[in-house]
C-alpha cells in the first residue's frame, strides 16, 4: 500500500531524534509492536537503539503494575547510542502502563492512551485512588494527551469477519503499529511483509491483521485530534549494508562464524535461563552449519558436555546467567587445568541468587574473574553493545582456541535483548583462527618402547608425546582422541610439567600455577593498543566504562566535550588480563570516574592493580544508566 | 628375483597398559576390573587412539591413568556429561566411563539418569563397593541401612539405592551386574556391554578391603555363593543352589521353589529373556538383604537389552537433515540475515 499523502491541515514537524516507549500488558503484543517499528526505521536509514523491558512472568496478572511490558525505541537522523533517557511519546495500552511509565515522559510529551484500558477494573488494578481516571481528571494537562479507543476501533475494522472477539482483540497492537507509522511518516510496507510471512498458512488472520494495521494508519490521517506528524530524516551513517541485530543474536552468530573460520564443529551445551536462552534458540536453528546444541539436564552438565566436546576436538561453548555460572564454577576450574578451549557466556542479570531475571546488571565481574577455587585464571572479556556481542563472541573463540583456555564473555540483559543496526562484515574479512593441533604420529612402536629399526634407538624415550609441552606463548598442543600415537591422560589433579602425569611435587605445583598464570597474562600481548572512545589524550577526567554502559557514557562524554570540558572516555573490553596500555592511560588524567551497574567491581580492580584513586558511579536498580546520570556525576567530580 | 614370500607377521597383541604405576590399595577389587578391561580391549583389538576412558572422582576414577588410551579424569559426578559431549562430536570412538557408587549415585545421580534416558553410546562401569573409599570410609548411597561407617558411628539412617532398579527406571537399554571375584563372568558381561549400541550399564560389585571388607562375601564365598546368587543366562531357566532351587513366577511375584522334592521341575521356572522389559524390572528388584530368611538370590548377568536409537545418531541425523534441506551453512548468508538495507 502506498503511503497516503497527509491532507493539508496536518503539519509536519522535523525532529533530529525521537524516543518512543510502547507499554501495556505483557500479553498486549508490545514487544512485537516495538520491534516492528524499529525495523521500519532502521530500513528507512535511521540509527536506532532499543530497550525491551518485560516482566519475568509469562502472563503476569492482567492489568497489574507487575504485568507491564515495555519497549523503548530511540531513532534518529543523528547517531544514537542509547535507547534514550526520557521519551517523547508514550503509548500506553492500559492504566497500569501509564502509572509505571509516566515518569519517563518528557514534560509536554505526547501520550497515546487506549481508553478501553482505563475502565474501572483497570484503574483499580493499577491502584489509581478511588478509580480516578487520569485521562479525564486533568492530571495529565501538562502533556499532549490523545485518547483513542483502540479496542473499539479494532473491532470495528474487523466487523463482518468470522473471527471471535478474543481473536479480534489480539490484533489491536496492529492498530497501534499502523497509527505510529502514520505519526512518524513511515510506510507500512515493512509490517505488511512481516504479516504476510507470519500468517502465510492462515490467510484469514493475515487479512484481519492487515486490515487493522491499515485502519490504524488511516485513523491518524482522518482523525481530527491529530494535527501533527513528525519527520525524522535518515542518519548520516557510514556507507554500507546494514541489518538489525540483538546482543544474543550477535553472540550466536559470532560463535558460529568463529567455529567456521577455525574449521571446528560448534557444540553448545546449555540449560535454559533468562536472559541467555535466546542464544540456544538461535543456535538450534542453525544446524546446517553443523552446530550441535545440547539442552543439558542442568548447568553443570551444560558446561561439562561442552568440555567433553572440546576434548573431542569441537569448539565447546555454553552460556548462562549469574546463578547458572555459579553452578559451572567447578567445571571452569577443570577447564583451566585441562587447558582446552571453552567459551562461557554470562548474560548478566540482577542478582544475587535469583535476583531480577529480566532486569540488567553488571555485578558478575568479580564472579567471572575470581569465582573459582585455587589459582584459576580465566580471560574475561566484555561486549559493550548488541553489535559488539558479535565481535567479542568471535574474539572469545579465537582466544580460547589459539591459547587453549576457557574464556568468559560478559554481556547483560540490556544488550542481549536490545537491538541496533549492524554493518555486518563479510566472511572473508573475519580474522583467521588457527587451532594449535598436535601432529598425529605413525609410530605405534614408540609407545611400547621397541627399537626403531631405522635408527636403532628407543623411540619412547626420544619421542614420547608431551601433552603439556608449551610453545613460546605458553600454549600446549591440542591432541584429540582418534589422533594416532598421541594417547595421553588429562584431568583435574595437578599435573607434572610437560608429561601431564599426576604430580604432588611442591615445586612442580608452584611451576604449573605460574605457567598457567603466565599463559593467560601473555594473551594481552596480542591486544590492539588501547584506544580512547572519545576525548583528549590527557586531561582532567577519564571515564572508564565497560559493558552495556557504553551508549550512555558515550552520549554524556560527547556532550561534555562539546561544552569544552576536559573529559575523555575509554571503554574496556578486556577485563582480565587488562590491556597493557591501561596503566599509562590512567596516569594521564587527574581524575578517574568508573560508572558501573554494580557496587564498584571494576573500580576496585583498577585501584588494586594500578593504585589509582578511581571514583565510582554505581547504580543497581535493574535499569541502565541514563546519559544524564553520567553527566551529572562527571560534573560533580570535576567540581570537587 | 626371489619368489619366496616372507610369512605374514602374526597380529601383534596390543599392550594397553600405560607406564603409570597402579596405586590402588593392595588387594583392592579394582585390580581385577582393570585386568578384565584390558583383556576385553585385547579381544576387540581396537587401536589405542580410538579408545577413551572418562571418569569422575573416587578410587575407581583413577582408572584412566593406567591405560595407554586417551583418558580424562574429570570432576566428581560429572563424567556422564563430559562423555555425552565427547560422544556427540566423536561418534566413532570407543568411549568408556568409569565411576563409583558415590560418584554416579550421589553427587552425579542426576547426570546418570539423564545419560541413560538419552542412551548415549558408552560403556559405563559402575564400581559399587558400598562405601566412600578415597575420602576414607564414609557410608555411601548404596550402603545398607544401619551401616556403621566413620560418618555413621550409630549406623546409617538412610535407605540405600538399588542401582539397577534406578537405571532400569531411567529406561537404560543395557542393564547388567557382575562381581570382581568372578573375572570370567565379568569378562563376558564386559564384552556384551561393549557390543551394545547405547548406554551399557555394568554394575560391578567391588570389594574395598580397607573400609568395607567383605561387603559382598556372601556372594563370593564357596559356602554361601550357591544359595545367595543366581547367574542368569538368555533362554535358560532361573536355577540356583547347585540346581536344587529355582525361581518361578507366580503372577507378578517371583517365588523360590524346590526342585528336589518333586513338586516343581525346571519346566515350571521363569525363563530368562533379556528382551522382556517387564521381567527385567522384576529381576533388578531381587535386592533382598541376604541375611533375611527366604531372601531371593542376588542375580548376576545381563538383565535387559533393548535397541533404542542412541542420542548421537538422532543428533547427527538432524544436522544431516538440516544440511540436506538448507544446504551447507553459508556464513555470508548468516551474517546478512533476513532483512538488510544499504546506505551509500
Amino acid at each position: 500500500m502506498d503511503m497516503i499523502q497527509p491532507p493539508h491541515h496536518k503539519t509536519v514537524e522535523a525532529r533530529e531524534k525521537v524516543v518512543i516507549l510502547f507499554a501495556g500488558d505483557s500479553g498486549d503484543g508490545i514487544q512485537l509492536t516495538g520491534s516492528q517499528f524499529t525495523d521500519t526505521n532502521a530500513l528507512f536509514g535511521n540509527d536506532v537503539s532499543t530497550f525491551p523491558n518485560y516482566p519475568a512472568e509469562i502472563r503476569a496478572p492482567q492489568g497489574t503494575l507487575a504485568g507491564v511490558s515495555g519497549f523503548q525505541l530511540h531513532f534518529g537522523s543523528v547517531d544514537v547510542f542509547t535507547p534514550g533517557d526520557m521519551c517523547d511519546t508514550l503509548v500506553v495500552m492500559n492504566a497500569a502502563a501509564l502509572k509505571v511509565n509516566l515518569h519517563k515522559l518528557k514534560k509536554g510529551g505526547i501520550i497515546i492512551a487506549n481508553s478501553d484500558g482505563f475502565d474501572s477494573k483497570n484503574l483499580r488494578l493499577a491502584g489509581y485512588p478511588d478509580e480516578k481516571n487520569p485521562l479525564t481528571d486533568g492530571s495529565l494537562d501538562n502533556y499532549a494527551l490523545h485518547t483513542v479507543d483502540v479496542t473499539k476501533l479494532t473491532r470495528n475494522a474487523l466487523e463482518g469477519t468470522t473471527l471471535g472477539m478474543k481473536e479480534k482483540d489480539r490484533s489491536k497492537n496492529m492498530f497501534v503499529l499502523g497509527f505510529i507509522h502514520w505519526m512518524y511518516g513511515r510506510k507500512i510496507e515493512g509490517p505488511e511483509k512481516f504479516l504476510e510471512a507470519k500468517f502465510k498458512a492462515k490467510p484469514e488472520l493475515l487479512e484481519a491483521n492487515r486490515k487493522v494495521l491499515r485502519a490504524g494508519y488511516n485513523y491518524g490521517d482522518t482523525s481530527e485530534t491529530f494535527t501533527t506528524r513528525f519527520a525524522v530524516k535518515p542518519a548520516p551513517m557510514p556507507k554500507g549494508t546494514y541489518r538489525n541485530i540483538t546482543g544474543n543474536q550477535g553472540v550466536a552468530i559470532g560463535l558460529i562464524a568463529a567455529a567456521q573460520k577455525a574449521g571446528l564443529e560448534l557444540f553448545y551445551g546449555s540449560y535454559p535461563i533468562t536472559p541467555a536462552s535466546d542464544i540456544l534458540h538461535e543456535l538450534s536453528r542453525n544446524k546446517h552449519f553443523g552446530v550441535k546444541t545440547f539442552q543439558a539436564e542442568d548447568e553443570i552438565a551444560a558446561v561439562c558436555s561442552a568440555i567433553g566436546a572440546s576434548y573431542g576436538g569441537a569448539l565447546g561453548a555454553t552460556a548462562s546467567s549469574g546463578p547458572g555460572i555459579a553452578l559451572k564454577g567447578e567445571a571452569l576450574g577443570l577447564a583451566v587445568m585441562l587447558e582446552i578451549p571453552l567459551v562461557v557466556v554470562n548474560v548478566q542479570r540482577g542478582g544475587p541468587s535469583t535476583g531480577m531475571p529480566t532486569k540488567t546488571e553488571q555485578a558478575d565481574l568479580w564472579q567471572a574473574i575470581h569465582g573459582r577455587n585455587g589459582e584459576a585464571p580465566i580471560p574475561v572479556i566484555a561486549a559493550s553493545s548488541p553489535t559488539d556481542c558479535f565481535e567479542m563472541a568471535y574474539e572469545a573463540v579465537k582466544t580460547a582456541v589459539e591459547h587453549m583456555t576457557p574464556v568468559i564473555l560478559l554481556t547483560d540483559g540490556y544488550m542481549a535483548n536490545g537491538a541496533e543496526p549492524w554493518r555486518f562484515p563479510e566472511a572473508k574479512d573475519l580474522r583467521p583462527i588457527v587451532p594449535p593441533f598436535a601432529k598425529p604420529r605413525e609410530t605405534d612402536e614408540a609407545e611400547s618402547g621397541t627399537l626403531s629399526a631405522a635408527e636403532g634407538r628407543v623411540l619412547s624415550e626420544v619421542e614420547a608425546f608431551l601433552p603439556y609441552e608449551r610453545d613460546e606463548r605458553g600454549v600446549r598442543p591440542w591432541a584429540i582422541p582418534g589422533m594416532k600415537g598421541l594417547q595421553h591422560r588429562i584431568g583435574g589433579i595437578e599435573k607434572e610439567d610437560k608429561t601431564g602425569n599426576i604430580s604432588y611435587d611442591p615445586l612442580n605445583h608452584q611451576r604449573m600455577v605460574d605457567l598457567r598464570a603466565e599463559k593467560v597474562a601473555k594473551i594481552a600481548d596480542g591486544f590492539r593498543p588501547i584506544r580512547l572512545d572519545s576525548g583528549p589524550e590527557s586531561g582532567e577526567l577519564l571515564i572508564v566504562g565497560w559493558g552495556s554502559t557504553y551508549g550512555a557514557i558515550r552520549t554524556a562524554a560527547l556532550d561534555l566535550q562539546k561544552e569544552g570540558h576536559s573529559v575523555a572516555h575509554v571503554h574496556l573490553r578486556h577485563l582480565f588480563p587488562f590491556n597493557n596500555g591501561l596503566r599509562g592511560l590512567l596516569q594521564r588524567y587527574r581524575k578517574v570516574l568508573v560508572p558501573e551497574m554494580n557496587k564498584g567491581q571494576l573500580r576496585q580492580l583498577l585501584r588494586a592493580e594500578y593504585l589509582v584513586d578511581a571514583q565510582g558511579l554505581n547504580k543497581v536498580q535493574g535499569l541502565p544508566f541514563t546519559a544524564q546520570e553520567i553527566r551529572n556525576a562527571v560534573l560533580e567530580l570535576l567540581a570537587r | 628375483m626371489s619368489t619366496v614370500q616372507p610369512a605374514a607377521p602374526a597380529p601383534k597383541k596390543i599392550d594397553y597398559s600405560s607406564d603409570q604405576q597402579v596405586r590402588w590399595c593392595p588387594g583392592c577389587g579394582d585390580y581385577s576390573i582393570l585386568k578384565q578391561v584390558e583383556s576385553v580391549l585385547q579381544v576387540k583389538g581396537r587401536p589405542k587412539e580410538e579408545i577413551v576412558f572418562i571418569s569422575g572422582i573416587g578410587c575407581s576414577s583413577r582408572f584412566p591413568y593406567y591405560l595407554d588410551t586417551y583418558g580424562m579424569h574429570g570432576i566428581h559426578g560429572r563424567a556422564p556429561a563430559i562423555a555425552s559431549g565427547l560422544r556427540s562430536v566423536q561418534p566413532d570412538l570407543s568411549v568408556w566411563m568409569i565411576t563409583g557408587d558415590g560418584d554416579s549415585l550421589s553427587i552425579g545421580g542426576n547426570h546418570l539418569i539423564h545419560l541413560l534416558r538419552r542412551n548415549v553410546d558408552i560403556n559405563v562401569l559402575l564400581f559399587n563397593n558400598e562405601i566412600y573409599g578415597l575420602t576414607k570410609g564414609q557410608y555411601s548411597p548404596t550402603s545398607p541401612e544401619g551401616a556403621i561407617s566413620r560418618s555413621t558411628p550409630m549406623g546409617s539412617t538412610d535407605h540405600p539405592f538399588n542401582p539397577l532398579a534406578l537405571c532400569k527406571g531411567a529406561d537404560g537399554t543395557f542393564i547388567s551386574r557382575t562381581i570382581d571375584r568372578d573375572p570370567k563372568h565379568m569378562r563376558e558381561v564386559l564384552l556384551r556391554a561393549d557390543d551394545h549400541r547405547g548406554t551399557s550399564l555394568v554394575e560391578i560389585y567391588q570389594n574395598c578391603n580397607v573400609f568395607n571388607d567383605g561387603a559382598f562375601e556372601v556372594f563370593t564365598e564357596k559356602d554361601s555363593k550357591p544359595f545367595h546368587t543366581i547367574y542368569v543366562e538368555q533362554g535358560k531357566p532361573l536355577v540356583f543352589a547347585n540346581g536344587a532351587k529355582g525361581i518361578k513366577l507366580d503372577g507378578m511375584t517371583p517365588v523360590i521353589v524346590d526342585l528336589t522334592n518333586g513338586t516343581h521341575s525346571q519346566d515350571d521356572l521363569w525363563v530368562h529373556d533379556e528382551r522382556d522389559p517387564f521381567k527385567a524390572s522384576l529381576l533388578v528388584r531381587f535386592f533382598d538383604d541376604p541375611r533375611k530368611e527366604g531372601a531371593l538370590p542376588r542375580p548376576f548377568g545381563v538383565f535387559f537389552v533393548s535397541d533404542r536409537h542412541t542420542h548421537e545418531t538422532k543428533m547427527n541425523a538432524q544436522v544431516a537433515l538440516a544440511k540436506q534441506k538448507q544446504g551447507d551453512g553459508d556464513l555470508d548468508a548468516l551474517l546478512r540475515g533476513k532483512q538488510t538495507w544499504t546506505i551509500g
